[in-house]
């Protein structure tokens, strides 16, 4: 069994109900992920350590050097309907954030309003459910956490070679192999619900789309 | 023994009644199934904050419709509030009543309003007294030695017995 991917995710959770609230951390706990919640928009801004300053095109120095999080959050969830600031003004801070725009935030929201749903993806959100949400839709938050794993993994490593020949493919290649990985990942994703054998030659396909040095991109990914 | 068999059986009936009546929805089998062995309360928890909540929400809404010139916004945010909620433990016919209420609020018209804040108060007791006397009867089982049986097997067949359409399996 390989390393327990999940235990290191860690999901911010953001809603005015306490029975929502209770709720969500419950799904996302049976999931396993590390869960905090918080009950405004702007709380959760202050635990992501936001400064008012931290925008992307902003010339100012932060106040605070290292500018980030205490701890790293790879996904906020939040209701949309909240006093004060709503959820999509919480999803605006964010992704204006230069510390936090890479960060993935779904919006929860009880009312099905088209517009509403286009506006939230429009201005960044990776997917928005309807409430009451269940495990189905906390089952697809996972491609969406790995997705900035593997980006931070791709911008760590960009040296990782195995041999000369592939070192002459490797610029065209790793763009293609990212590709099918996350269609991969989707794929598996989707796939969670049906039996195990189908799973594993999914998995046996991905190796062998793969060449070692993809799997060693992704060091903690595991199908098994 | 007999009398473990008996409390099951019960359980299971009341249950069945409970789905069937539409007093509560999938949304309360869904709460089960994230109860387990290291969150055994959760669904007692997560009612009881129900209740609570609820009750403050009646007594905001009672306050908000007696003003002198009615806050219809604020009402709708209760109401909203309360709709939340109630689906949130899949307290169906609670939520039905928040619906039409929420209708009455952007008419502006007050009877409709005071008649739903009536009739919620009267869905809410329901619920919460069917949902009291199942809470009891889970414990009856578990202080008798047995276990309490699983709903989502109760759940499929209220749900072939009801007139959803669907086919269970």
């Amino acid at each position: 069994m390989g390393v327990a991917a999940d235990s290191q995710f860690h999901v911010l959770a953001v809603d005015d109900s306490i029975i929502d609230r209770k709720l969500i951390e419950r799904l996302l706990k049976t999931s396993s992920y590390q869960v905090t919640t918080v009950d405004s928009g702007s709380k959760a801004l202050q635990f992501l350590g936001f400064h008012d300053d931290d925008e992307v095109n902003s010339n100012q120095p932060c106040v605070s050097p290292n500018n980030s999080q205490e701890v790293e959050v790879n996904l906020i969830i939040t209701d949309y309907c909240m006093p004060g600031m709503t959820g999509y003004d919480l999803l605006k801070k964010v992704k204006k954030s230069s510390s936090l725009k890479d960060i993935p935030v779904v919006i929860m929201s009880s009312e099905n309003v088209p517009s509403r749903i286009s506006r939230c993806l429009e201005e960044g959100a990776e997917e928005f459910f309807l409430k009451p949400v269940r495990l189905l839709d906390v089952s697809k938050l996972k491609p969406h956490m790995m997705k900035t794993k593997i980006k931070e993994t791709h911008e760590h490593q960009p040296q990782h070679q195995e041999n000369n020949q592939e070192q002459q493919h490797k610029q065209d290649q790793e763009h293609q192999e990212q590709k099918n990985a996350l269609e991969i990942l989707e794929e598996v994703e989707s796939e969670q619900q049906s039996n195990g054998s189908k799973r594993k030659s999914i998995e046996e396909e991905s190796v062998t789309k793969q060449n070692k040095t993809q799997i060693q991109l992704w060091p903690i990914c595991r199908f098994d | 023994m007999a009398a473990v068999s008996q409390l099951q059986r019960q359980f299971i009936e009341y249950t069945t009644s409970l789905y069937n009546e539409g007093y509560l929805d999938d949304q309360y089998t869904q709460l089960q199934k994230l109860q387990d062995e290291s969150n055994p309360d959760f669904v007692v928890e997560v009612v009881s904050l129900f209740f609570e909540d609820s009750e403050k929400l009646l007594n905001n809404l009672a306050t908000a419709l007696q003003q002198k010139i009615v806050d219809y916004k604020q009402v709708d945010s209760h109401v909203h509030q309360f709709k939340g909620s109630s689906s949130s433990i899949g307290a169906q016919r609670v939520t039905n009543v928040c619906i039409h209420f929420r209708n009455f609020c952007e008419e502006k018209n007050l009877d409709g309003c005071l008649r739903c804040l009536q009739q919620l108060k009267h869905e809410y007791i329901q619920v919460r007294n069917k949902l009291e006397g199942l809470f009891r009867l889970e414990q009856q089982i578990l202080q008798a030695g047995g276990s309490v049986p699983m709903m989502e097997s109760i759940c499929t067949s209220a749900s072939t017995m009801s007139s959803s359409g669907k086919l269970s399996a």
